[in-house]
Order: structure tokens, then sequence, then C-alpha cells
């Protein structure tokens, strides 16, 4: 029994059992909620702890208040995403042309730069950068060049729009993170 | 009597109705209706325009029986919270009957608008091939037709000047519709097809634009590729609202340099939407336009960052109407707040709907934007949380709302920061906004808002409640309080039949009353139908379409109720699931 009586209301989930009491007529969220929350306060800021997220949204019928097309759109479009392959430019450093690649098709760095080490007919620097070796680079989305392999793959997958594969002297000091 | 009252009692009828001329709104025309019979029959004889806000509320027979010389129609069928699933398929709102019967009357149609209403392409063909004149096309949030429908309007309509399809679902049969448009149609003032799924033949699209040279707004759908939208904007300068469609591509390409080249060119648009499909790094193109742009929409373009989207909002510094997605965060919003200072409408949608992510807005953004916009009226936001403290700010720096809708992701959130409930923010709202004719609040709320509400929202016409209350006695303090009070919808809330039953003839004040999941019962309901013969109480039983209704227990509690005033009696037209008592 909470030390408190009062029948102060706070989060789903939150110690006061007494909430869902008072509420029984309120349809789906509390309860079910009562799993994923574990404190009362709601939890716009810390991304990191699934924990205290707010109530799945999903479980409650026609909440949050989106129109039926604006939902069925935004789900088109995610789908359109996830479907239409991720295809990037990749260049390397004295080569005439370029290829294309869909990011999509590989499991991780590792498996990616297998593929290009295949495709290029080269060996791609893991450890360190030794001078002879080339160095996988790629632009991301605010158009910097950054060293593969730093980020997770998910992120990486979705900030990546170009790959280059370095060498020379403007690749000198990189390593692959991997 | 005076001199003044004989003088006008003998004036002629074409007087009369040369005044009756200037009143444009229904409003107005209404009340004139009202004051004598005379005025009444001049009134009638002379109204073109006539707009029902629920097609259930009268017949088709009778409208065209009072207004013989109707022109332009505006319908609007299901109710709002059909709009959210809370309505199953088949409720109804057909438009064939109002069409049929227009048409077999001779009436002369020349505009037709309709919201969520079932449209059917049979429809659509009767509508096109019945009215010589008609002109104008307008479908919101409606159903129940194809492309096949559209290509009946468009060949048949020759003097088409709009067709503006906003948010439908429409089955895309992949038909030639938009070939359909003779050559012979020049008409063209107003295309928007951007709700359409499938591929529109782009030739036939350009083409059309060369020879309407009277084309104002386009909004094409995501199908149309960047190359055509040069091209059509280049045929078309003079367009002032420009909804487009894919908007990817090389920025390094010559088609990008073309297109920003084209946009140059284009000094009228001032109204933007689409970008369904965007590379954020293709938006410097319309840099040009954006100085003089006064609606943004960019609500169904999930592809554009917040700092991205940033820089485009420092250009539009003449924006009144804004329609956005969360990922702009608070941050964006204050860029909007010290930017926008002629902002009257903003409208924050959520970006992830079904992830358990967190949303990038909470009430800073809000306060931010109250502090930094003196001309906001209008506000839907939906965010991660709020507090008291914050709406009470924002009451106080905006004193003009007429319509205020708050969304927070989970509907039973305290304030963030006292974890109380939301009632003293919200109240502050309604007490400071005086003009305010639309609230939507959520939140952990009890009947204390109601009494706020009833209170001060004296202007209040449509109030939206869900899951906030704790008795009958909030609903009372609404249906006593709120004079001007026309739709209440409410769900998953605990009213129940004492508020229902205490006011009976308040419901044919209103236009209508939406509960679900509420506490209110089957007896009850019943009781309503019986003493209010005006009404149409439906009760509306996905589960048991089958059930014999006598056996229904009258303690049950009813799922949903929809109940409005009418003057046609119980409908014709209902399935089975919708029991009108």
């Amino acid at each position: 029994m909470p030390a408190d009586l009062n029948l102060r209301l706070g989060l789903p989930g939150s110690d006061q059992t007494d909430v869902d009491a008072a509420k029984s007529n309120k349809r789906a969220s509390p309860e079910k909620a009562e799993d994923t929350a574990s404190n009362g306060v709601p939890a716009a800021k810390s991304a990191d702890d699934h924990e205290t997220a707010p109530a799945p949204k999903a479980q409650i019928v026609g909440w949050p208040p989106v129109k039926s097309y604006r939902k069925s759109t935004a789900a088109a479009v995610k789908k359109a995403e996830a479907e239409s392959g991720m295809y990037v430019k990749v260049s390397m450093d004295g080569a005439p042309y370029l290829r294309k690649i869909d990011i999509k098709l590989y499991n991780g760095y590792s498996h990616l730069l297998t593929a290009l080490e295949d495709m290029f007919k080269l060996s791609i620097e893991r450890e360190g950068y030794k001078g002879s070796e080339y160095a996988p680079a790629y632009e991301d989305k605010d158009g910097d060049l950054m060293l593969v392999g730093d980020v997770p793959w998910e992120m990486f997958m979705s900030s990546c729009k170009r790959l280059r594969i370095m060498r020379g002297a403007d690749a000198r000091g990189l390593g692959c993170a991997q | 009597m005076c001199l003044f009252q004989s003088v006008m009692n003998y004036l002629p009828k074409e007087v009369l109705e040369h005044v009756f001329d200037f009143l444009t709104s229904h409003h107005d025309r209404n009340a004139v209706s009202l004051v004598c019979e005379s005025w009444y029959g001049v009134e009638r004889f002379s109204r073109e325009k006539v707009f029902i806000g629920n097609c259930y509320a009268v017949n088709p027979e009778r409208l065209i029986d009072r207004f013989p010389r109707l022109r332009s129609l505006t319908l609007k069928g299901k109710p709002h919270f059909a709009d959210f699933n809370l309505v199953p398929d088949g409720w109804g709102g057909h438009v064939y009957p109002w069409i049929e019967a227009m048409a077999k009357s001779g009436i002369n149609l020349e505009e037709l608008r309709l919201k969520r209403m079932v449209v059917s392409d049979e429809s659509l063909e009767l509508l096109a091939k019945s009215f010589p004149n008609f002109k104008s096309l307008v479908l919101v949030s409606c159903e129940g037709f194809t492309t096949d429908g559209l290509a009946a309007i468009a060949s048949n309509c020759r003097l088409l000047r709009e067709l503006d399809l906003q948010e439908n679902e429409v089955d895309d049969r992949k038909g030639q519709w938009l070939s359909c448009f003779p050559e012979s149609c020049t008409s063209l003032v107003s295309l928007n097809f951007a709700c359409l799924k499938g591929e529109v033949n782009v030739a036939a699209l350009e083409r059309l634009v060369a020879r309407c040279p009277n084309l104002r707004s386009l909004r094409l759908n995501h199908t149309v590729p960047v190359e055509v939208l040069q091209k059509i904007l280049v045929r078309a300068p003079q367009l002032s609202d420009l909804g487009t469609g894919t908007f990817t591509h090389d920025p390094d390409s010559e088609t990008y340099v073309k297109l920003k080249n084209a946009m140059k060119n284009c000094r009228s648009i001032r109204s933007l939407s689409g970008f369904l499909d965007v590379n954020g790094r293709c938006l410097p193109a319309i840099y040009p336009i954006c100085t003089s742009l006064t609606s943004l929409n960019l609500s169904y373009a999930p592809g554009i960052f917040s700092n991205e989207l940033i820089k485009l909002i420092c250009h539009c510094k003449k924006i009144e109407r804004l329609w956005i997605l969360d990922t702009i965060g608070d941050k964006g919003l204050g860029v909007v707040a010290n930017t926008c200072k002629e902002l009257q409408e903003l409208r924050v949608f959520p970006s992830d709907l079904y992830g358990v992510g967190n949303t990038a807005v909470t009430e800073e953004g809000l306060v931010a934007i109250s502090a930094g916009c003196p001309k906001l009226n209008s506000i839907l936001y939906f965010c991660q949380q709020m507090t008291n403290a914050a709406l009470i700010t924002v009451a106080k720096n905006c004193p003009n709302f007429i319509r205020f809708r708050l969304c927070t992701l989970n509907p039973i959130v305290p304030d963030a920061a006292t974890n109380q409930p939301l009632d003293e923010g919200f109240g502050a709202i309604v007490q400071s906004c005086k003009r305010l004719t639309r609230l939507s609040v959520s939140g952990l709320l009890t009947d204390q808002l109601f009494l706020y509400i009833g209170m001060y929202a004296e202007q209040l016409e449509m109030l939206s409640i869900a899951f906030a209350g704790d008795s009958d006695k909030g609903m009372l303090y609404v249906l006593n309080g709120c004079k001007k009070l026309k739709k209440l919808e409410i769900r998953d809330s605990p009213f129940g039949n004492m508020a229902l039953l205490s006011d009976m003839g308040k419901y044919e004040t209103m236009r209508s009353l939406w509960m679900s999941s509420c506490e209110v019962t089957l007896g009850a309901c019943k009781t309503l139908a019986e003493k209010m013969p005006r009404l149409n109480v439906e009760i509306i039983n996905e589960n048991e379409a089958g059930e014999d209704k006598a056996s229904c227990d009258d303690r049950h509690r009813v799922e949903k109720m929809y109940l409005y005033r009418t003057l046609a009696g119980p409908r014709t037209d209902a399935p089975d699931f919708v029991w009108t008592l």
C-alpha cells in the first residue's frame, strides 16, 4: 500500500496504484502503460531510458488524434523509404568513374568494407593508415567528410550520403575505427 | 410604427433583394430570413449559397423547395471523430441523394463543397452530366470514389474552374483522368490532386497548364518529378499557390539550376505545400519565394531535418500560416518566434506516430511562439508535455485566440513540473481569450476545468474532450455555461445519464453531440430520444450488429452515441450497426 493515501494522480505506472481504481472507466492508456513507465516524470528529454517513455501511442484507438489520411501518408513515406534502398555513390581517388551501392544490403561495416574491396579490387585499411592502402570516408547529411566506422551502423546508414575511398596524403592519419 | 419601419415594409422586393445581396455570411442571411414572412420570402428566392453542417439535419427535397435558386452547396457528413477511426465504415454521409434530387429539380448547381462524405463514382458522373454550369468541386476528407469519377468530371464539366481534392482516400485506378480534360478546357483556376497516389500523364498535365492562363493554384502529387515541376513553373509563373510533387533531386544537377531560376520567376507564389519526398539539400531552390510566402505547409515532409527547417524559416518573414512537424523542435519554434512576426495560425503535427520515440516539442516551444508572434490566433499543437505555468503565460501573451487545440501525446499527462492537473492552465486560456470559438483539451483534467469553461468560454462553439473530468458535473458546467455551443464531442470520460438528461432542450440549439466510452446507458438514450422527437439519437454498435435490439438491457453502457438535431426524422440509409432510437 503506498505511503501517501492521497489520490494524487501522476503518470501511469507511477507508485500510486489507486490511480487505476479511480479512473477505471478510462480506456487503455493507464493500464497498459504501467509496464513501461517507471517514474512519475514525463521523459521528454531523457532519450536513453526506454522505461520512462510515455504511454504507447499505438494502443489507444484514435489517439493521438491525427487524421487517418495523414497517418497513412506518413506510413507510406516510411515504407517507401524502407523499400527504396539506400543507394549512395562511391568514388575512389584516382578512378575515372564512380559506382553506386545500396547500403541497405549490408549488415555492418565489415560486410560493407569487404564489398568495397571486392568492387574496386583493392584492400581497405582497417587497423591504421600505413600510407599505401585506402581509407574509407563518407559525406554525411551536413556535408562533412567523416571517417567510416565511428558511429553505430544504423546511424551511419541514415546519415551517409556518399562514400569516398581515399588514399595518399589526403588519408594520412586516418584509420578505420572498425 | 415609426416611419423607417413603414418604409421598409413598402420597399419593393427587388430593392430588398438588392440589399440582401450585400449579405454574404450565412449567419446574416439566416437572421434576415427570420424577421418576417416577406423577408423570408425575398431571402429564400435570392439565396444562392447554402451551408449545411450536418447532411442529415435536413433532406434534399426541403433544401430545394426553399432555395430554388441554389447555386452553391456545402455539405458536411460524418462526425468529426470519424477522422480518428472512431466511426465504422459504412456509417453514412452519402452525397448521391443530394445530387440526384438537385438534378431532378433542375437546380443550376455551380459549386459543391463536401467534407467527410461518401462520394461514389456514380455521384460524380451524375454531377458531371447534370449541371452544365458546374464550376467548382471541393472534396475534403471524403472517400468512396476513384479516378474514374474524376475522369467523368474532367470530361464533362466544360466550365470547370476548380477541382480541389484535399486529403481524400481515393482509389487510384491509374487511368488517364487528367488526359480527359478536353483541349477546349481553358478555364481552370485551381487544380489540387496532391492526395492521389498514382501517376498522372505529365505531358497532359503540362499541356493543361499551358492552356489555362487563369490557373492560380496547382497542387501536384508525389509522382510528379522535379523536372516536370520546373517545366510547369516556366509555363505558369502566375501561380499564387503551389504544391510540389516529389522534391528530391541532385542539387548539383542542371535541373536544380533550372528549377531555381523558374522559381525566381514566380513572383506571385504566396502559398507553398507538398514536399512529400524531399531532400533537405534541395530546399535552397525555394528560398527566392520564401520572402513573400504567407502560407507554408511542410507537415507531410518528414525528410527535412531540424537545422534545414530552421534555415528555411529564416527566410519566411511574412508567413501567416505555418503547418510543420514537431521535428522542428523547441529550438526551431524559437526561430519561428523571432522571424515570423505575421504568424496567425500554427499547426505542429507529431512526426513519430508509431514509435516510442520522444517528440521534439514541449511547452517551451509554445511559450516562445506566444511571446514572439503577437498576431497568433489559431493553434494546433501536439506535444510531449505541458505545464500550467506555460499555458498561463501563453494566455497572457495571446488573448486573441479563436481556435486553441492542444494535444498531449499521453492523453492524461499531468503538469510536467508540478504533477497537478492542467485545469489552471486551460482555465487561463478560456478566461483570457474572449473570442475563443474552438477548443480541444488534453492532459490530466478534472471537473474544475469544465467549471472554468462554463464560466468563461462565452463564444465557444466547438469543444473536444478526451479522457477528462471526474463526474457528471463537468459536462453539466459546459452545457449550462456555453451558450453558443454547437458541437460537443467527448470520448473516454466519466460523464453519464444525469449530465445527458439534465437539459434536453439544449441539444436542439446545437448541431450535434458525440459521446463514446462514457457512462451513458441505453435507457437514458432511449429516454432522450422519446422526449425529443426532433433529435436523432444514434447508437453505433459494431459488436452487436446482429443482436436482437429488444433484448438489449437498458442498463448497459452505450459504447458510441451520436445525436443531432434534424428536421428530416430518422434516416433511411442507416446501416445495421447504427440504431436510431
